[in-house]
């Protein structure tokens, strides 16, 4: 057992006393086999080791379970796709039906991008107000912490929640502007513009959150550098804290977008769940101000639960959600590796 | 919050910038005038049907089938002074509770002993794989965690797990065709554990080496090191990830009104393993479940009910959590 030891000691000896010029270096064994283990040194009881077997079930099951998810939506997925469908607008087959579950789903890809562009055009400039407010201003305290109170009870609140609670605002007649219309001025809450609305309200936690956290992380000499150039608060913020903070920010709305476009009930309830009907004739205007699908209201009507009973329909354009939740994932990890922060601690 | 360093709020100022300062200060009020709103509109809305019947919402013991109760609400005469409001609540607010109960315990467990073996036994390979891997099942949207569900595991529970004698047992009370709070239990312990695993694994990562070290030098073995004393200092990270996940076990709707059977049925734990696979209906799936029949004004009070009751326990949930993270504050790190 104690013969590695001190062949390793002989040589680290030798080494501090002659090191000719042009040999390797030795190498320490990269696992110490030869050493006792752990287990022999320091008593294992029964009760540990069955906590470590847990540990590695859970480990594993974790990977399992993962693993067995993306499989069978990817068998499933190649087996329904179908390249031509991506591209063709659903047909409403009857009357009855509103959903349109024949033909193609370009309609919901579309839907799903408009919806997360709009969620998160409307989520961040008010996520990274609040965020710079709260960090950098914050004053009179209560009211800091009142507001930071608030955003965390947003991020706590079911999206169903907020999804009735936005049929409730903007089903007033003020806000008919912004929704899909009956003739006789009804109004019927359902639009691109008030879905949005209503998503950039999931998206902005995470945003604050992720945005304060990399204010936090900048040091307090990097202010005073700049206040030390003679350059006022807002100006600092907006030249030296916003750009040093950009990585969190991204990182905060990446998620936003992934939360945005994974989301259901909102789009059930505010979108109406239809295939595009633009409203009016206001070229980019009509379609936001009409009634829409996405993938994720697509999947749900197409399920065994909802009315149009088509599981291949809903597995396929599950597939295309899942890919676009993956490549929204991989952004996440590109961002927060490339680039690392100016004044990572 | 206390500002980790002492210059960051003070600064040099000008009119330029206290107008700033003005501008999103208003900008951060917005955001509180909406969450404010939201709680008043919805209270509102929803004031009629909790007046209407009293304590009896919440009673367990009120009787009455929701179902029934729903439709007769849904059917109401239009005459404002004739709508019917009777709602005893019980059996969603009890599947509430026993899902997300049960999702949330399992999975505490579950994190916590995966982040254990993220942060120290995995070998490099398998940590390097997990990492991703917690990210995309914390990204899977939840209407494919319910398609999965309603194919793949519903249909596995009725035909394998479910014997014709226990459907014959129930037969005329409940119906077991796999759709059962078992099954989305399940599938929202898978859904919130990574949301958990990941904030644990921060925590248990920012313990100072030098605790554990110390630890292991007195003779401790890895594994009761880690419990003893990382897992220990970072209880506050793991209760906020409780509440992160309660909160989310809350409102998921979709995946479980998908999953649930859409039966307000009030499983019972005294029929042994059959209860596990019993229909049931929480308060949010209630909602999406029944969203059509928002125009007819008095149910829609009735489902507005039911959110004031989930915002409740959100608000109520992000307070509780603050305090025990505070409790257990002293002696442990203070990651958040």
């Amino acid at each position: 057992m104690s013969t590695p030891a001190t062949t390793e000691s002989r040589a680290e000896t030798q080494r501090r006393r002659i090191r000719p010029p042009n040999l390797p270096r030795p190498r320490l064994p990269r696992r110490n086999r030869g050493l006792l283990k752990e287990e022999e040194i320091v008593p294992w009881s029964i009760g540990d080791r069955i906590g470590l077997a847990a540990a590695w079930f859970c480990g594993l099951l974790l990977c399992a379970i993962a693993g067995s998810i993306v499989l069978y939506m990817l068998v499933r997925g190649l087996q329904y796709l179908s390249v031509g469908a991506l591209f063709e607008h659903p047909v409403i087959l009857s009357t009855t039906q509103s959903t349109g579950t024949a033909g193609g789903y370009l309609d919901p890809i579309e839907g799903t991008l408009i919806l997360t562009t709009l969620g998160t055009l409307i989520a961040l400039p008010i996520g990274i107000g609040t965020a710079v407010w709260l960090s950098e201003y914050g004053r009179p305290s209560w009211l800091a912490r009142a507001v930071e109170s608030g955003v965390e009870i947003v991020a706590g609140t079911p999206t169903i929640v907020l999804a009735i609670f936005g049929l409730l605002v903007f089903t007033q007649g003020a806000f008919g502007f912004l929704s899909f219309t009956a003739e006789g001025g009804a109004v019927f809450g359902r639009s691109f513009f008030i879905a949005g609305i209503m998503m950039s309200l999931i998206a902005i936690p995470l945003i604050v959150g992720a945005t304060r956290e990399a204010l936090q992380s900048i040091p307090a000499h990097v202010r005073e550098a700049s206040y030390a150039l003679g350059k006022d608060k807002i100006s600092t913020i907006r030249r030296v804290l916003l750009p040093a903070s950009r990585k969190g920010i991204a990182t905060g709305t990446t998620l936003g977008m992934g939360r945005i476009a994974g989301d259901t009930a909102i789009v059930v309830i505010l979108l109406g769940a239809t295939p595009l009907e633009p409203q009016g004739d206001v070229p980019i205007l009509k379609v936001l101000q009409g009634t829409g699908s996405t993938l994720t209201s697509y999947v749900y009507n197409n399920s065994p639960a909802g009315e149009g009973n088509a599981p291949q329909k809903a597995y396929a354009a599950a597939f295309v959600l899942l890919i676009i939740v993956i490549l929204m994932n991989f952004f996440v990890d590109l961002i927060s590796r490339k680039g690392s922060d100016p004044w990572a601690r | 919050m206390r500002s980790r360093f002492g210059l960051q709020k003070a600064g040099p100022r000008n009119r330029s910038d206290q107008r700033a300062e003005l501008l999103l200060g208003a900008l951060a009020c917005v955001v509180l005038a909406l969450i404010a709103g939201m709680i008043i509109f919805v209270f509102e809305k929803a004031w009629p049907s909790f007046s209407n019947n009293g304590l009896d919402w919440f009673w367990p013991w009120a009787g009455g089938n929701v179902d029934d109760e729903l439709v007769h609400i849904f059917e109401s005469p239009s005459d404002p002074s004739q709508f019917v409001y009777t709602m005893h609540a019980w059996p969603l607010i009890y599947a509430t509770l026993l899902i997300t109960a049960t999702a949330v315990v399992v999975s505490t467990v579950f994190a916590v002993l995966s982040a254990m073996f993220i942060v120290e036994f995995a070998p490099e390979g398998i940590r390097r794989l997990l990492e991703p891997v917690v990210r995309l099942l914390a990204a899977v949207p939840s209407v494919i965690y319910g398609l999965i569900g309603i194919l793949v595991v519903v249909k596995f529970f009725s035909d394998h797990l479910i014997t014709q004698s226990a459907r014959d047992s129930v037969a005329g009370v409940a119906a077991l065709n796999g759709f059962s709070w078992g099954v989305g239990a399940l599938i929202l312990t898978v859904m919130i554990t990574p949301i958990m695993i990941a904030i644990v694994v921060d925590a248990l990562r920012a313990v100072p080496v030098g605790w554990r070290e110390g630890s292991v030098s007195l003779g401790v073995n890895r594994w009761r090191a880690m419990l003893t004393v990382s897992v220990r200092a970072a209880r506050p990270a793991i209760v906020a990830a409780a509440v992160l996940a309660t909160a989310r076990a809350l409102g998921e709707a979709i995946m479980l009104s998908m999953v649930t059977g859409s039966v307000g049925f009030q499983p019972n734990p005294i029929d042994g393993f059959i209860f596990f696979v019993e229909p049931a209906r929480p308060l949010a799936a209630t909602i999406v479940d029944n969203a059509e029949g928002l125009s007819v004004v008095p149910f829609a009070q009735t489902l507005y009910a039911f959110a004031a009751v989930l915002l409740v326990s959100a608000a109520f949930l992000s307070f509780g959590g603050w305090y025990i993270r505070r409790r257990l504050r002293t002696y442990t790190l203070s990651p958040i």
